[in-house]
Parts: C-alpha cells; structure tokens; sequence
C-alpha cells in the first residue's frame, strides 16, 4: 500500500484544499492519469496519481484543507507495475555546466601569463554594472586578479569572486505570521463572511509582506499627454487587426521592463545572503477577479513587443476571471505592476509580493493644467507611478532612478515606437 | 525522424507543398526533365506534370516577373535561379516590382513567392558559383530572406517560406546540399520565419553564424568545450526580419560575440549584427563584438589555394574564438 | 502591310459598328469612355497649372488606342497590365474620375497605393488591374506570369498588357514575348507606338518601320492598326482576344497615335518637336474622329451628345472636389504594407 501526500505544487505554497476526488475507492488508477483536483494558492491543480494500480482509501474529503505533506489517499500497487514515485518538476537552468575541464594546453595563449596590469583598469560595461549591482568595494576591486587580455579584469572575474563571496541562496524562510490582535472592546457583530481559499492566501501573503519587508514608497508624475493621442489613434486599427483592445497595461508594461533594464536592482530577490539579481523579467500584473485579487505573470516581457504584451495579458486577464488560471501562470514573478486608476484612484500605495522587492501603481490618468515650455499653461494627460520598494534592497536614489527611466520612456513615446 | 541531407529535405519540401496546395509550382532553368543541376526538383516533373514543373528559357529577370506575374494571378510560384551569381539580371524584377507590390498598393496586392537560389563557396566554383548575395536583398524593405544551415531547417522554412505571404528569397548553401546531415521532424513540419536557434547553449562566448558557417561553427563550439570554454552557438536561419531578441539575449549571456559569415565583411551580415548588439546589449558586454569573413575581394577564386585563403574554416573560427575568450 | 483601317473602310464606313457586333449604347460608351479620360485628363492639368498638384502624366491623342483595344475584354474576368499613360483603359476596367482625382493628389484613399505612388501608376486587385512601378517593361513578364497561371488554371482569361515603342527596347519586352510565344499564352500585347518616348523619336529608339514585325520573331502574329481609329482597334483587339481565349496564342497589336502633350508636366516637348507636326495630329483627334462617325451613322444626337457632356463634366467636377477636400495619409502610414502581415494560420 502506497501513501498518496498532499504535494506542494508551487514555491511557498503551504497548504491545499481538496476540490474533486476524480476517483473513488476500488477505480483502477494509471500512472499519470488524474487522481484529484486541489485548490491551492487561487488557482486549481489537477494532481495526477504518482504511481499504477487502485485507489483503496480517500483520506481528505472534498472541501477540506490540509498542510503539504499530509496524506490524502492510499493507493494499492498493481503487481506488474513497479512503483517509482514520479519526481517533482525541476526548475530548467539556463547555463550549461563544461561537461570536461581540461587544463589549457601549451599550444593555447594564455594571457593571464603576462603581468603587465595595463588592463586592469579599463572595466567593459557588463564589469562596470556587476560591481555596482553586486555593491563592490573599490578595495575588493583591488584583490580581484584579472585573467583578461593585459590583466583586464572581465566578467568571469567578478562573477567567480562574487560566487567565492556568497551561498546562494533557494527558498526564503516559511514563517507563519503570528498575529496578536489586541484586545479592544469588539464593535456589535453582523453577518460573518467566510474566507474563501483565495481571502486566506492573500491575507497571509500581505500580512507576510508588511512584517517582514520595510517599505518605502515615491512617486513621479508622468505626462501620459503622447501616449493617450498615440493609443486613441492606433486603436481602432489594432482592434480590427488583432481582435483585442489596446489598452495602456501592455504600454505602461513595456515602460516598467525598460526601467527594470536600466535599474536591475528592482528585479531582484533580497537574501541574508546577498541581493539575488534575477535575469528573467517576469511581470506580475495585477487582476481583479469576483474573490479578489490575482497576479499573473508575463513570464519574459522583455522579450516582447507592446502588441505582444497585449495579447499576453489579455489572455492571462481573461482566463484570470474565468478561474482558469495554471500554477506556472501565477509563478516566477520579479516584479508587478498595478493598475488602481481604472477606479479613479490617483494615489496608491501598493504592497509588495515577496520574494519580489518592488512594486508599481499606474493611478488614474487625469488631465490637468500643468507649465510647459518656460511659463505656458497647457492642459495634459497626467499620471501618478507610485513605486513600492524594499528600502533594505534598494535607496531612495535607484527608485527615483527607476521611475525616471519609466517616466522618460512614456513621455517620449511617438509612433515611431514599434508596436510588433 | 529520419536523417535527411539538405538537398533531400529541400526537395520534400517542395514535393509536400506541391502535393499539398495545386497553386504552388516551380518554374527555373534545367528544373524539369533534368531535375535541376543539382537535382533539388528530381522527380518532381514526372509526378506534377509539365504545368507545375516548367523548365523556363534562359532568361532570368523572366523567371522572376512572370513569378510574379502568376502569384497575382492566385499561384504560389518558386522561382529557382540556378545560382545566385546570376540573380544580377532579375534584380530589377525583385528590388524594384516584388519587393515594393504590397508598399506601392497599401496592401491590395501582395505576392506570395519564392526564389530559391544555391549560395556560398567551398565548391570550388569560382567568382561565378561562389557568391554570398544575403546582404544585397536583406538590406531591401518588403523581401523576406532565410538560410537555413540544416535539413532540418531547410525543409522548415522551404514550407514556411512557400506559405508565406510575401515574396521570399530562399538561400540553400550549396555545400550543404549533400554535406550536412540531420534528423528531419516527420509530418508536416514548418520552422517560421524570423526566429533563430540557439543549436548549442553556452556560457563564456557566443558564436553567431548560418549556412555553412553554422556546421563549422559548431565543430569549433566543440573544440573549445575540450579546453573549458562554452561556447553558445546562435544560428541565425533567417536573415530578414532578423531575430533581433535572439541576438540581444544570446550577447547579453556571455557578453563576448563573435559573427561569422562567409561573405565579404563591408556591409555583409555582421555589420548588422554588430549594430543591433551595440544598440540593444551595450551595458552587457565584456568584450568588443568581433566578427570573422570574407574579404573584400570580388569572390573567391578557382585555384584552391586561393578559394581556402578566401573562406573561412575551422581553423580560423577558433583562433578568432580564442582570442575572444581571452579578452 | 495593308492597315486594318483600309480594310475596314474598304467594307463601307456607315455603322461600322454594328458590323463589329457592338450596340448603340455600346458604341456610345466606348464614345463616353474617351470623352470622361479626356476631361480629367485636362482638368489634372489645369490644376497642375494652377500649382495645386505636382504631376500630371497625360493619356490625350491616345484615347482611341485605349479604349477601342480595352472593349474587346471582360472587366474583372480578363486581366490588363497597363502603363502609365491608360487612363483610357483603366476607366473602361472600372476605374472613376474620382479614383483618378483621388491619386492625382496623392489623398489617403486612392485606390492605386493610398498616396505613395505617383498619378499613372494604376493598379486594382479587385478590377483586375496589375499593379505598376516606374521601371518600364517590367509589366510584360508580369502579364506573361498573370496569363501561365490562367492557362494552369485552365481558365480561359485573357491578359493585355500595354506599352509604348520605347518599352519595346528593353530586355525586358524580349524575355516576356519570348515566354509567351513558347508557352501559347492567352496574352494579347498592345504597343502604343506614338513615335517618342519623351524626347527620342522612333528613329533612334529602333531599325525598323514596325514593332509589330518582331512578333514574327516570337512565333505569334502581329498586326499594325491606326491608332487614333477607335473601331479599328476594336476589331484587331476582339480578334486577338478570341485568338487568345481559343488557345491560339498571343498577338502583338501596334496601334500607331501620338501624344498630344509633353511626355508630362515635368517634360517641355517644345525642345524635340514642332507646333506643326502637333497640330497635324490633333486634326486626326480620335475624340472628334470618333463623334464624326457616331453623328453621321445616326447614334450620336444632339441631346445625347449635350447629355454625355454634362455627365462627364460633372464627374469631373465632383470629383475634384472630393478629392480636393480628402485627406493625407499621416506619418503613421510611412511604414504600414512593407509586408503583408496576414494573421498566422
């Protein structure tokens, strides 16, 4: 008799609830074939039965939550079939490990055979932006030896000192918040609501958030004035060629990943160890569902045109409201953006997701007489970029910095900006 | 999956299209009866018939204006031109009439047609076989141009290429014909347009190249794993629309670049590449983009020693590839 | 070579067309065609006069030629690959004054490119109009290429493809005739020989008295016919076109005619031609030619004739104002259509 658990079907997911039982005691049971349907983090995961043969017990009944780990089932192996658990998901590495590591050769040049340090000085760009995301010290730029041409101190150099200086780190700690209310005379109750999966999670995840990231929090105002006469123009004619609407999301989020690129250090993961940069840029983008709030992500927006985005989010949004969301779709996010303006709001101070380490509101787009041009009063579409960071990743300066880099995008937006 | 050479895969791409879709027929010199010099289209005129397989005068700008004469009329035609050398004759036909009939018509007319020619040296074919002519047609708006390096790609994008909207210029590397060697999907299997191919991850340089230079490209990838360095290997396969994320990511990984192609190095392929890399990738490089050609000699010569001079090989890829490594 | 003109007067002049098996009302459209192509065409040059437009590309003195070859075809069925001279042939193809003025300004809604191309490049998928460059003789492999696929088809479409004597001195006009002649196509070609091409005469532009003997080379007939004779050119046109469609092959039609004005409003023609030898050619007006034999044959009357004016003139008139008032295409547009970005299947 084999023991079926409940699995953990994400990054610090904690707990499942089970929705449907696809089998009963005495079903024959496939490896692979669906076994139950779990609730867990606002989407639902079909869990497939890790090994062949019949159901004989149901553990959990349907409705009911359990801790990851707990057994859910029990599952009789079938005599020809050999029971291997099949294993988790494994994340893929983008890197390729030597598969031999050979010595050079005398036939090869070795440059770091010469001792002139000519070179040491002269830092290529991807140097320069290492030392400064990695925070290293003119004093610790001394004892790195450079294997580059004329001792030039190259990329490699830095990555291996910066590996030598920090453990990477995997998984942020799981702490439950332990909350205490105190105990004020209580208001006269009404009618209680209860917590819906979807409430709990993201009670947990916010409480979790403001306990245990500082938050700091700026805003910059944004002449959206080019982007609204571009969009109104352009409209009509992508909606007629690519069937959805061009909204500002898909815009504002091809800003946010051109800031990110320019400030990597908002892409980022805080660890005890160091500040883990992400390479991937994966937007969150925030929708409104009828329980509440989900964030799924466009994985790799930097990869994408405006009209790429578009589609993207549009069809993250519409499976969003139709409860059709997958567990990669609300995964592997760096950073998120939130649209509080649709709702008339100008101002919003946004939470962060950990492990991410910022986030940005778009408020509303509101026209106003602002000064142009020395002293003249011109009426303009504007916009508040409210950005939520974590002050121990990052400073006042890299956030201003930021939001600049979005800000300056938006206002030179023209239609020479491509939108495939 | 089957191995395939590139000619076999090139001429099931045509022979599956053929059968596939009434409208598509080629139309070339010496295609028919002869099955094309190469034998690309062998077989094709006995199964298709002498309305789908035309073996045309030898008149080139002819082949290419009344392909397009009959793609407005509803075909699909590939127009073969024997080698790329001769493609001078038929550049009015496509820089001035294909390339502009759905610009000059805002869209009313478009012309879905190929060219297909054989391209690139190493067969000692002289100054007038030998030609690389992927940078004189990319540079115009409105052509599409690939060059597929493998069977794989080549039957792939030959497919892509055939249902393709607009008027695309097929470049098969003639060396590669009977050369190169691959596992061709089986089914209807398309590659699209305008998407490259990381056909080797690495970490330490990146290696961007097509055609033949791909195949020798990753002999050198293999050669500099045995001393420790990884080397990425981008394969291009369409030249326009270039796939320009796949040539910022591949820069931004290892930021060491080095682009290899065959063709003369003023204006050639690489210029491109190198600009798109400066404009996109700066921030993220370790070391000059480099890149490795021909000369800027009219083409290479009959005599070996002057045609080995002329292109690129093995050899000269991994010096170049370790100097880089070692910036 | 006796001319199809002597031969057609020789069978007796009086309703020469309905001996060619054309209505009234068809000869009075063909009469309606000429007249709507002259009107813009002079009205374009008004305005270009005026500095209001930059380019005008005249179809006058040739009208005849035009016209009388595009009546023997089937708009929208058959193909024609006209040079930038037709007017004439477009409009018989379904072309309006409007889609003429609407080009001449170069306005967002011109049918032939949305503004991008000069006046006189035509082109219409749906009227069957090939699209053309300014590159000469390109055209001809194109119709060669519009024809094979019809044969391919086996539909029995026919193509006319149009040029001028100068055209037929390119490589081009060789390779296409060549193809042609080879592969019997339903191709009729129409030379419109008006003796310059822009200031060279023909003289210098070839060897021989006629294009039309070249079709010999080729394997396929080729007829000389008046071009400022609209019925004429009916008759040698209609007999091609069921040459074509009943797989004979393609002719080679030369209608002599003559450009009345500068090769375009860029050209000065009084630098390479006499006052005289113009005023010569406009006493054989294939406009009032034309009228002369309706008038005398009974089918041109007064009232039709006033009725016919006036519905021309208005054309022309609403049609400038349309087009006078459309708007330009925007910076936007500049890089729409490089390619034609159809969904993925």
């Amino acid at each position: 008799m084999t023991s079926v658990k409940m699995p953990q079907l994400g990054e610090s997911i904690t707990e499942g609830t089970i929705s449907r039982w696809l089998k009963q005691p005495g079903d024959q049971v496939k490896k692979y074939e669906g076994l139950v349907e779990v609730i867990t983090d606002k989407v639902n995961a079909e869990v497939p039965a890790p090994l062949a043969g019949v159901l004989r017990e149901i553990r959990v009944k349907e409705g009911t939550t359990v801790t990851v780990g707990t057994e859910i089932a029990i599952i009789e192996e079938s005599v020809a079939a050999a029971a291997v658990p099949s294993p988790p998901p494994s994340s893929k590495e983008t890197g390729e490990l030597q598969a031999a590591f050979n010595t050079p050769t005398a036939a090869e040049p070795e440059p770091a055979v010469e001792q002139s340090n000519a070179g040491r000085t002269r830092l290529s760009p991807a140097v320069r932006a290492l030392i400064e995301e990695h925070r290293i010290s003119d004093a610790e730029l001394m004892g790195i030896t450079g294997s580059g041409i004329a001792g030039r101190i190259s990329k490699k150099d830095i990555e291996d000192f910066v590996a030598k200086r920090a453990q990477p780190a995997t998984a942020n700690g799981e702490q439950r918040p332990t909350a205490a209310p105190s105990a004020t005379p209580a208001p006269t109750p009404g009618t209680t609501i209860p917590l819906s999966p979807m409430r709990r999670a993201i009670a947990t995840n916010m409480l979790k958030s403001k306990q245990t990231i500082p938050h700091a929090w700026t805003v910059a105002e944004v002449d959206m004035t080019n982007v609204v006469r571009f969009r109104q123009k352009a409209k009509d004619s992508f909606k007629l060629r690519e069937g959805i609407d061009l909204t500002f999301v898909p815009i504002m989020v091809k800003a946010v990943v051109e800031g990110l690129k320019a400030v990597p250090v908002l892409n980022a993961s805080w660890s005890e160890q160091g500040v883990v940069l992400h390479k991937d840029i994966n937007i969150g983008v925030a929708v409104s569902v009828e329980d509440g709030l989900i964030v799924p992500v466009v994985h790799q927006a930097d990869r994408m045109s405006i009209s790429g985005l578009a589609k993207a989010i549009d069809d993250l949004a519409k499976r969003a409201r139709a409860g059709k969301l997958g567990i990669p779709d609300v995964q592997g996010g760096t950073f998120t953006v939130n649209n509080p303006g649709t709702f008339g709001t100008i101002l919003s101070y946004s939470i962060i997701a950990p492990p991410q380490v910022g986030i940005l509101a778009m408020d509303a787009i509101v026209k106003r007489p602002v000064v142009v041009d020395g002293d003249a009063i011109a009426v303009r579409s504007m916009m508040n970029l409210c950005l939520s960071f974590d002050h121990r990743v990052l400073d006042g300066v890299s956030a201003a910095r930021f939001l600049q880099g979005v800000r300056r995008w938006l206002e030179g937006f023209s239609e020479q900006v491509p939108l495939y | 999956m089957a191995v395939k050479t590139v000619i076999e895969a090139i001429r099931e791409g045509m022979d599956e299209e053929m059968a596939r879709d009434p409208s598509v027929f080629l139309i070339g010199e010496d295609v028919g009866n002869r099955g094309g010099v190469f034998l690309a289209s062998d077989g094709l005129f006995k199964k298709y018939g002498e309305l789908r397989v035309i073996d045309s005068p030898l008149a080139e700008s002819c082949i290419v204006g009344v392909a397009i004469g009959a793609a407005v009329n509803g075909m699909r035609p590939i127009a073969e031109i024997q080698f790329a050398d001769f493609i001078a004759p038929a550049m009015n036909q496509i820089v001035e009439e294909a390339a502009r009939f759905c610009y000059r018509t805002a869209g009313d007319f478009n012309l879905p047609m190929v060219i297909r020619a054989p391209w690139g040296g190493g067969v000692h074919g002289a100054l007038y076989h030998s030609q690389s002519i992927e940078a004189t047609f990319a540079h115009i708006p409105g052509l599409k141009v690939v060059a597929p390096g493998t069977p794989a790609d080549a039957k792939g994008l030959l497919k892509a290429a055939i249902r393709d909207p607009d008027p695309v210029l097929y470049l098969e590397h003639k060396r590669t014909y009977r050369l190169v060697k691959g596992e061709v999907p089986d089914g209807d299997w398309v590659v699209p347009i305008g998407k490259a191919d990381v056909k080797r991850e690495g970490k330490d340089l990146s290696l961007i190249a097509y055609g033949l230079m791909l195949t020798y490209c990753l002999e050198v990838a293999t050669k500099l794993a045995a001393t420790g360095i990884s080397a990425e290997v981008l394969d291009l396969r369409t030249i326009k629309p270039i796939d320009q994320a796949a040539i910022v990511a591949t820069a931004r990984k290892t930021g060491k670049v080095l682009v290899v192609h065959e063709d003369n190095r003023f204006a050639g392929i690489a210029a491109e590449v190198m600009a798109i890399i400066m404009e996109n990738a700066f921030d993220a490089l370790d070391a000059p983009v480099m890149r490795l050609t021909g000369p800027d000699v009219p083409a290479m010569p009959f005599n070996h020693v002057l045609e080995e001079a002329f292109m690129p090989n093995v050899e000269k890829i991994l010096v170049k590839a370790k100097e880089l490594a070692a910036y | 070579m006796a001319t199809k003109t002597q031969e057609i007067e020789a069978k007796g002049g009086q309703s020469r067309h309905r001996g060619l098996g054309l209505s009234d009302d068809q000869a009075l459209r063909i009469y309606e065609v000429m007249r709507l192509a002259r009107a813009i065409d002079e009205r374009m040059w008004l305005i270009n006069r005026q500095g209001r437009a930059p380019f005008v590309i005249s179809c006058q003195g040739q009208e005849g030629a035009q016209v009388g070859t595009a009546a023997a075809l089937r708009p929208g069925y058959d193909w024609v690959a006209p040079y930038y001279r037709d007017a004439g042939v477009i409009l018989w193809f379904g072309m309006t004054a409007r889609d003429q003025m609407l080009s001449f300004f170069a306005r967002r809604e011109d049918p032939n490119s949305g503004g991008r191309q000069m006046p006189g490049h035509f082109g219409s998928r749906r009227l069957h109009i090939v699209t053309g460059g300014s590159p000469v003789a390109t055209q001809l492999p194109h119709a060669a290429g519009v024809a094979l696929a019809s044969k391919q088809r086996k539909e029995d479409a026919v193509t006319a493809v149009y040029f001028g004597e100068g055209s037929a001195s390119q490589g081009d006009t060789h390779e296409a005739m060549n193809f042609a002649g080879i592969h019997k196509l339903a191709l009729v070609f129409v030379c419109e020989n008006n003796g310059y091409a822009i200031s060279v005469p023909q003289s210098q532009q070839m060897a021989i008295q006629n294009v039309a003997d070249r079709a010999a080379g080729y394997g396929f007939p080729g007829v000389v016919v008046d071009g400022n004779d609209v019925l004429a050119c009916y008759e040698v046109s209609r007999q091609a076109v069921e040459r074509a469609r009943h797989g004979e092959g393609p002719t080679l039609i030369e209608a002599k005619t003559y450009r009345f004005t500068a090769h375009s409003s860029d050209d000065d023609d009084k630098r390479y031609r006499r006052a005289e030898e113009v005023a010569i050619w406009r006493q054989k007006d294939p406009i009032q030619r034309y009228a002369k034999y309706l008038r005398d044959a009974g089918t041109l009357t007064d009232p039709l004739e006033a009725e016919i004016t006036d519905r021309v003139n208005q054309q022309v008139d609403e049609a400038t104002e349309y087009a006078e008032q459309a708007p330009d295409p925007t910076p936007d547009d500049l890089t729409k259509f490089v390619y034609k970005e159809e969904l993925q299947a």
